[in-house]
């Protein structure tokens, strides 16, 4: 992965700012679309937030990102991601440890599923159906938008009216009263959202804590109704809801997708910090490397965080002020750590039977949206959640690639942690978050701590170090309808162009957002060979024909 | 014979075993079938899947995956003429096989019609084992007129059988203790001490990826599988219902009988059956060697080039073409073939399909005209079909000696 004997020119027809999955998509289909382009990367590895590293001897970790779901099938299948060596393999099973010593889980198969919930809820168990077939609805819906660029609302082109058409059509075939309902759905918070089903505390415990991962709200802040939807709008092979892993880590993503763009021709250059983008006349140039080398291209996209790119490495003088502002005052706070595990053996989680299935599953230890929301209160005060909100993947269960046989990889996600804490960070206070989430595995597997091999803590301020993402925010920008479809990442800027000529963002900041999608570098590949007037290779779209 | 009909009691009478028949796994794979759901397989259970089909499928390409295999039918051809007898049968050169490997077969009526396909292990120098999906007993014995010297007998019930499919197989056989195992070659049989005997593992299988089968006497088949499972734990073993195996050997570019061809014994309508050349097994028919069944009608059928083509398909859009009926264009005006097996492929991302196509239209534009439910109601869609010449999964591993371990 390394540049080792490779020579790079000074010119290219593009130049793609980033290494993450969607650099490298929007790379491959400029590649593909028969532009010649360059990726560069600061880190002497691509992947960004989707990457797998062995950090401990005889383990891989999937140290970002984890698990996968949204990523565009059509993008898979047309970039023949398979061929380069991927292959996302579903898993089952959820298991929600309660401080009582019981559990609730989710099963795939519906009538297993059903009578887990009755064993806590008879009502819940009926109301589930119901629940489920009004956020498939509103799944439905948003996933014919993903892999299209929105409509900009204010404009009178015939493309914008065209797309406006298309998703007041979208819209209007769910019925007036869906309609109301939507738009209710989508200013709610999930708490209010899941009251309104269900009766059960540990039953809405368990179909709460997707409405806040990444996003720096609480189950009862507004909103979090749809980040409980984009978590659950994915599917692996057409089983919408379903999640995957990436055999061989997350990284297995991005090498696939680097795979395909240097089959086109295209070429990645790593160790290669951006300073700044060089703007002329109004239009970009080319960037310049930290170290002072310019690299020219007439064509330059920022895979980088909306905050980042117009703060950090596009000069102010070069930008209007307006949107220097917007960048400032956009949302994209840290609210979520990793702590990622090397274990030597399978945890013992009493409460479960041995060789149950479960036990290859994710666990979380959630008995309550209260207590979630007390967690959400310690973040809002600057700490770290003491009881924090722990969704612990046993991805090598699944994948025997990562870890020796009887040797496992865990990744725990972690909520909530502050990118900013009384003092700063420290790694004194960065191993005690790493306590917190221990102690926390530790009250249902007591024989945990004792596999403990090797342990890599990240806060926000060390995602934010290593990626690049600012505040370590694993979106590049909170879902919440102010940052959504023509909001994203600001209202003006959601068709992938920036605020000079030649200039384009790519990265999960735009639209659909993020959760390795890979479409968000995609819809901005189609909109740059638009404006190069050259043939659309960017496939559409196959979700539900 | 005197007149008077002599009775015998009920109970002094063998009679027929009614219903499903167990497997000498059925134990332990009626313990994990969580779901009781069964179909039939030459009158026994065979699991349709045991949890998650979707899961049970990748572990074959992620993992490993036991299937059952034991209901195929076995037959052993034993005696100083059983070389000849099964190389005037089959397509391929059975007098060169060497001992202790295994190839797949077909044979054929003197019309070149296909009767079935199975695999072919040379057990010793004049000794076989013939495995294949159907009951074939009364043909074999048609085959052998002429060759006194071979004796032909059923072994099904004589051999039980799993085959261990997937990337951590060899990993985990030789976690097991069969070591060695990693210098089998595909097509290779291996001898083992196990149990109260001998175990034979072959590398062998219907999913196109790394793996093995293996044949055992069926009172040793609870330890094989307790054996499998207990050690598989840390490798992540699945068992296999029908469902994933059919995804799976789909992927793999195998066939199936009674889905992909209609064997010529039950044909009744003409032309309702199959060559090998149509369904693409030109590869295994031998015309150097000595005759066999079909030779003369085949190798004219090949020569003339005018046949019908199974095709592999990759359709546009995500809907599995099954039963679609093929046509030349989008309007569907003309009609040219059929779609014999289609499905989603998970690993592959792409809709597959096996589709048989018209002599004279295989080179052409192919659409299929599929038909799908969405909550209840029926949607038409005419999808384009691309013509795929490789198999749509075959990965290195599979070819590779010794094999990686994941």
């Amino acid at each position: 992965m390394n540049n080792s004997t490779q020579t790079f020119k000074s010119r290219y027809d593009a130049i793609v700012i980033g290494a993450g999955h969607n650099g490298l998509t929007n790379a491959a289909y400029l590649a593909k679309g028969g532009l010649d382009v360059l990726v560069v990367e600061k880190n002497d590895y691509i992947g960004g937030a989707a990457v797998s590293r062995e950090l401990h001897e005889g383990w891989v970790y999937s140290n970002c990102s984890y698990v996968c779901s949204l990523l565009r099938q059509s993008i898979h299948r047309d970039l023949e991601l398979t061929r380069h060596g991927l292959m996302i393999v579903p898993y089952s099973g959820t298991t929600n440890f309660s401080r009582t010593g019981d559990y609730i889980a989710e099963y795939s198969d519906h009538a297993m599923q059903y009578r887990e919930i009755r064993r806590h809820s008879l009502r819940d168990a009926d109301a589930s159906v119901r629940y489920e077939t009004d956020l498939m609805r509103y799944a439905k819906l948003i996933r014919h938008f993903l892999l299209r660029t929105p409509a900009d609302p204010t404009s009178f082109k015939p493309r914008d009216m065209s797309e406006m058409m298309f998703m007041a059509k979208k819209f209007a075939g769910m019925g007036e009263e869906q309609v109301y309902e939507f738009i209710r759905f989508m200013t709610m918070s999930a708490g209010d959202f899941l009251d309104e089903y269900f009766e059960n505390d540990l039953v809405k415990a368990m179909f709460s804590t997707s409405s806040i991962i990444g996003t720096a709200l609480g189950v009862y802040s507004p909103g979090t109704a749809y980040v409980l939807l984009h978590h659950v709008m994915g599917d692996v092979d057409g089983a919408v809801g379903a999640w995957g892993l990436a055999r061989g880590g997350m990284g297995a993503i991005s090498n696939a997708i680097a795979g395909a763009l240097r089959e086109h021709g295209g070429t990645i250059r790593t160790s290669a910090p951006v300073q700044q983008i060089i703007v002329r006349n109004g239009r970009a140039t080319g960037v310049a490397l930290e170290g002072g080398e310019e690299i020219c291209a007439d064509i330059v996209v920022s895979n980088l965080d909306p905050k980042r790119t117009f703060t950090v490495i596009m000069d102010r003088n070069d930008i209007p002020a307006d949107l220097r502002s917007k960048a400032e005052n956009f949302k994209i706070r840290g609210s979520s750590g990793k702590v990622n595990i090397a274990l030597t053996g399978a945890p013992d989680f009493p409460s479960l039977p041995g060789g149950h299935p479960l036990r290859h599953g994710s666990f979380q230890f959630l008995d309550s949206m209260e207590r979630m929301e007390r967690a959400y209160d310690d973040w809002k005060h600057g700490r770290w959640s003491d009881d924090p909100f722990v969704e612990m993947t046993q991805s090598s269960m699944w994948d025997p690639t990562l870890a020796a046989p009887g040797h496992y990889f865990v990744s725990c996600f972690i909520q909530y942690c502050p990118a900013e804490v009384a003092g700063g960070w420290t790694p004194e206070k960065r191993d005690a978050f790493g306590k917190t989430v221990i102690d926390q595995i530790c009250n249902y597997s007591p024989n945990f701590r004792d596999l403990i091999a090797h342990m890599e803590v990240r806060t926000p301020h060390e995602i934010e170090n290593e990626i690049g993402l600012t505040e370590g925010n694993i979106f590049q920008g909170e879902l919440t309808i102010d940052q959504l479809m023509f909001n994203r990442p600001f209202p003006g800027y959601s068709q992938y162009r920036g605020p000079v000529k030649g200039m384009y963002m790519c990265g999960s900041g735009t639209h659909p957002g993020g959760g390795v999608s890979a479409a968000c570098g995609a819809n901005s590949a189609r909109e740059i060979l638009r404006d190069l007037k050259r043939p659309n290779v960017v496939p559409e779209d196959d979700v539900d024909e | 014979m005197p007149l008077q009909a002599t009775l015998q009691p009920a109970y002094a009478i063998d009679h027929v075993h009614m219903g499903i028949l167990p497997s000498p796994f059925h134990s332990r794979t009626s313990r994990l079938n969580l779901n009781q759901q069964w179909n039939e397989w030459n009158g026994f259970a065979s699991a349709a899947y045991y949890s998650d089909a979707h899961i049970e499928y990748f572990s074959t390409r992620n993992t490993c995956g036991v299937f059952d295999v034991s209901p195929m039918r076995k037959y052993r051809f034993r005696g100083a003429d059983a070389a000849a007898m099964l190389d005037r049968m089959v397509t391929r050169d059975v007098i060169a096989q060497a001992v202790d490997t295994v190839a797949y077969n077909v044979w054929c009526t003197d019309a070149g019609a296909l009767v079935d396909d199975g695999t072919i292990f040379r057990l010793a120098e004049e000794e076989f084992m013939l495995c294949c999906a159907d009951p074939c007993y009364d043909w074999f014995c048609l085959s052998a007129v002429g060759f006194d010297a071979v004796d032909i007998t059923e072994i099904s019930e004589e051999v039980a059988a799993l085959a261990l499919q997937g990337p951590t197989s060899c990993a985990l056989l030789k976690a097991m203790g069969f070591t060695g195992i990693e210098d089998c070659k595909p097509f290779q049989i291996m001898r083992f001490a196990f149990a109260s005997g001998e175990i034979m593992i072959s590398r062998t299988g219907y999913t196109g990826d790394l793996g093995y089968e293996l044949w055992l006497p069926p009172q040793d088949a609870k330890q094989l599988w307790d054996a499998l499972f207990d050690k598989g734990a840390l490798y992540g073993i699945q068992p296999l219902g029908d469902e994933s195996l059919e995804m799976a050997r789909l992927e793999a570019g195998f066939l199936a009988p009674d889905v992909d061809f209609h064997g010529s014994l039950h044909t009744v309508q003409r032309g309702h059956d199959h060559s090998p050349l149509e369904l693409g097994l030109g590869w295994i028919l031998n015309f150097k060697k000595a005759h066999f069944s079909g030779r003369a009608a085949l190798l004219a059928q090949k020569e003339s080039g005018n046949y019908r083509r199974l095709l592999k398909l990759d359709i546009e859009g995500n809907k599995p073409a099954e039963h679609s009926i093929l046509y030349a264009d989008k309007k569907c005006a003309t009609e040219i073939g059929y779609i014999t097996s289609a499905m989603w492929s998970p690993v592959v991302k792409a809709n597959i399909a096996y589709g048989l196509v018209d002599a004279k239209f295989f080179k052409g534009p192919i659409w299929a005209e599929i038909y799908h439910q969405k909550e209840l109601r029926w949607q038409r869609k005419v999808a384009r079909c691309t013509r795929v010449t490789k198999a749509f999964w075959s990965p290195e591993r599979a070819r590779a000696t010794p094999p990686p371990d994941c």
